[in-house]
C-alpha cells in the first residue's frame, strides 16, 4: 500500500526522537520502478532534520544523486550485489557494470564532499543463484570500499543466513575490508536475523541495520517477513549491556503509531509482548 | 558429544515439547486423535524425544485430560523418548500405569510463580517432587527436571541467577538424569542467558544441562545459540512454534522447532531431525488448529515452495 508523504514525514520525525542517529530516509530511484519513493524530494525536503543524525537516501546512478543532492541530501548509499543474477533481475545490468554507474556517483559525491555508503546485497544467499561464495561477497565489498564508501552494509537479502554461514562470510570479508567499516542488513525470513546479528558482534561488526516494526516483507517469498526489527534489536543489545542512545519505548510508540497508519499488525515480537519486568 | 573447533557441540538433542507445552497454551482444545496423529507424525521426523502429554489434573489442565488415551494411542518407535509431565506422586502412578517409560517434573527458581502456578512454595514443590524421584528410581524410570522462570518471572521480575542454580542442584541431586532451564516468558537476552548459565554450570554438569527458551520477545533463537556456545546440547523446542504466552496475551511462547534446526543446520550441527517432516507435522496441525504457524522457516518455505 502507498503511504501518504506526510505519514512517511511524520514516521521519520517521531524515529527522529527516539536516539536513533541515522535514519535512511528515502530513494531517488525512478517512480516507475518504485512507486512507493515517488514522492522522494517531498519527503527529503519536509523532515525535521535534527543536528547529529544522518538521513541517508539511495542514489541508484548519477540522475538520482544528483536528485538527491539539489533535493538536499548530505549522505548517499549505492546498491551493489554478490550475485550476477540478482544484480541482472534487480537492476537490468552485471555488477561489473553496476559498479561502473557507482563509480560515477562516487567521483560527484567526492566533489561534493558526500559520504557515500555501500551495500552488497545477497551476501548469505540468492533467490536466484543459491548459494554465494564468501569470496564473492569479499571481492564486491573490496570493490566499493576501494571505490571511496565509507561502510559496506552486508545484506542477507532474502534472510537464508544462520551464524555458521554469516561467520564464514564475515572471516573472509574482514580480510579485505576493516571491520570498523562493516555493517549487518539481516532478514528474519527465515528467524535467523538476531543469532546472526549476535554473530556479526562477537566478530566485531558494529553497525547494525533494522527496521522499526519489522517494516518491509520479502519481496520473493510471500507473505513471509522481511527486515528484523529495530525493537527486538535493541532489546537484544540492552539485555547484553551494549549501548545504543536508542529509548525502546519511544521506539515501540514509533511502530505502533507507522502500524496503525498502515493498518497492520507489528512484526516486532518486543512490540507484541505485553509482560512487564 | 566433543566440542567442535568452534567450541559449539557436535550434536544437538532437540527435545520436541509441542504435543504438551505447545497444545497445553493453545485455546482451542485438541481431539485426542488429533493429537495422537501428530505425534505419530513427529515419531516419523527423527526426533529422538517427544513429550507427550501432563497427567495432571484435568480440573487445572483441560487440554491433558485425555493423558491416558494418547499416552496408549500413540505409536511408540525405537529409540525415541516419550516422556510425561507428573507434578506429584499420584501423577506419576497413573503415568507408570498408562505405560509411561519417562518422566518429568516442574519446579520454578521463584516463589511467586510456584505460588501461583502450583500453589506451594518451591521448598514444598521440591518435596513433592522427591516422592515422585523416589518411586521413579525403584522402577527405573528417568526423571526430567525443568526449572522455569530461569532468566525472568511475571511476578517477581528479575531472577538472580544463583536461585536457578540453587533450585536445579536440588532437583539434580533428587535424581533427575537432566535440568531444563526454562525462560518462561521469553524476555532473556544472551546476556542473562549467560550469566545464568556461568551460574549453574558451577552445580550441574554441562551435559546434564538443556535451555527451554520461549520466544515471546524474539531473543530465543540468540539465547539458544549463546548456550550452545557455552556447551549446552539439549534445546526444547516446539513443531510451528505452538503455544502461546499465557502472561502476554497474544504473544508467541515457544521457539518453533523448525527456526531450530535451520539454524543447527546452518552451523553444521547434527541433529538426526529431518527438517522437512518436521514442517510438514507443523502444517498438519495449524491446519487442525486452523492457525497459521509460528514457524518463520515455515512460513518463507511454503511460501517459496523450497527450503
Amino acid at each position: 500500500n502507498l503511504v501518504p508523504t506526510p505519514v512517511k514525514i511524520d514516521l521519520i520525525n517521531m524515529l527522529s526522537e527516539t536516539g536513533l542517529q541515522v535514519i535512511e530516509a528515502t530513494s531517488f530511484v525512478s517512480p516507475k520502478w518504485v512507486p512507493q519513493m515517488a514522492d522522494h524530494t517531498e519527503v527529503l525536503q519536509g523532515i525535521n532534520k535534527l543536528p547529529g543524525i544522518s538521513y541517508p537516501v539511495l542514489t541508484p546512478n548519477l540522475r538520482g544523486f544528483q536528485a538527491a543532492v539539489a533535493a538536499g541530501a548530505k549522505e548517499v548509499s549505492i546498491f551493489g550485489a554478490a550475485s550476477e543474477l540478482f544484480t541482472q533481475k534487480n537492476i537490468n545490468c552485471s555488477i561489473e557494470e553496476s559498479l561502473e554507474r557507482f563509480e560515477e556517483v562516487m567521483r560527484a559525491a567526492r566533489e561534493a564532499s558526500i559520504p557515500v555508503r555501500g551495500y552488497v546485497s545477497c551476501v548469505l544467499g540468492c533467490p536466484y543463484e543459491g548459494k554465494i561464495s564468501a569470496a564473492k561477497v569479499a571481492e564486491v565489498s573490496k570493490k566499493m570500499y576501494s571505490m571511496g564508501c565509507y561502510e559496506i552494509s552486508l545484506g542477507d537479502t532474502i534472510g537464508v543466513g544462520t551464524p555458521g554461514s554469516m561467520k564464514e562470510m564475515l572471516a573472509v570479508v574482514m580480510k579485505e575490508v576493516p571491520v570498523g567499516a562493516l555493517a549487518v542488513h539481516c532478514h528474519d525470513t527465515y528467524g535467523q536475523a538476531l543469532a546472526n546479528i549476535l554473530v556479526a558482534l562477537q566478530m566485531g561488526v558494529s553497525v547494525v541495520d533494522a527496521s522499526v516494526a519489522g517494516l518491509g516483507g520479502c519481496p520473493y517469498a510471500q507473505g513471509a517477513s522481511g527486515n528484523v526489527a529495530t525493537e527486538d534489536l535493541v532489546y537484544m543489545l540492552n539485555g547484553l549491556g551494549i549501548h545504543t542512545g536508542v529509548d525502546l519505548q519511544k521506539l515501540m510508540d514509533t511502530g505502533t503509531f507507522i502500524c496503525n497508519a498502515l493498518n497492520r499488525k507489528t512484526n516486532s515480537k518486543v512490540s507484541q509482548a505485553s509482560c512487564r519486568l | 558429544q566433543e566440542p567442535q573447533a568452534s567450541g559449539l557441540p557436535e550434536y544437538i538433542k532437540i527435545v520436541e515439547v509441542g504435543p504438551r507445552d505447545g497444545l497445553q497454551n493453545e485455546k482451542v482444545i485438541v481431539p485426542t486423535d488429533i493429537k495422537i496423529e501428530l505425534i505419530n507424525q513427529l515419531s516419523k521426523t527423527g526426533l529422538p524425544a517427544i513429550e507427550v502429554t501432563s497427567f495432571v489434573s484435568s480440573k487445572w489442565v483441560p487440554q491433558m485430560a485425555d493423558h491416558k488415551e494418547v499416552m496408549r494411542g500413540i505409536e511408540r518407535h525405537p529409540g525415541v523418548q516419550y516422556p510425561v509431565l507428573t507434578p506429584n506422586l499420584q501423577g506419576f502412578h497413573s503415568a507408570i500405569a498408562a505405560g509411561a517409560t519417562e518422566v518429568s517434573v516442574f519446579g520454578a527458581a521463584s516463589e511467586s510463580f510456584s505460588k501461583m502456578n502450583i500453589n506451594c512454595s518451591i521448598q514444598e514443590s521440591i518435596e513433592r517432587f522427591e516422592e515422585v524421584t523416589k518411586s521413579a528410581r525403584n522402577m527405573n524410570i528417568p526423571v526430567r527436571g525443568y526449572v522455569s522462570c530461569a532468566l525472568g518471572c511475571p511476578y517477581e521480575g528479575n531472577v538472580v541467577p544463583d536461585k536457578v542454580a540453587e533450585v536445579s542442584k536440588r532437583l539434580y541431586s533428587m535424581g533427575c538424569y537432566e535440568i531444563s532451564l526454562g525462560d518462561t516468558i521469553g524476555v532473556g537476552t544472551p546476556g542473562s542467558m549467560k550469566k545464568m548459565l556461568e551460574a549453574v554450570m558451577k552445580e550441574i554438569p554441562l551435559s546434564a544441562l538443556a535451555v527451554h527458551c520461549h520466544d515471546t520477545y524474539g531473543q530465543a533463537l540468540a539465547n539458544i545459540l549463546t548456550a550452545m556456545q557455552m556447551g549446552v546440547a539439549v534445546v526444547d523446542s516446539s513443531v510451528a512454534g505452538l503455544g502461546g504466552c499465557p502472561y502476554a496475551k497474544g504473544a508467541t511462547g515457544n521457539v518453533a522447532t523448525e527456526d531450530v534446526i535451520y539454524m543447527v543446520n546452518g552451523l553444521g550441527i547434527n541433529t538426526g531431525v529431518n527438517l522437512c517432516a518436521v514442517m510438514e507435522a507443523g502444517n498438519f496441525i495449524c491446519t487442525a488448529l486452523n492457525k497459521k504457524t509460528n514457524s518463520k522457516v515455515a512460513q518463507a518455505s511454503f511460501s517459496t515452495g523450497t527450503i
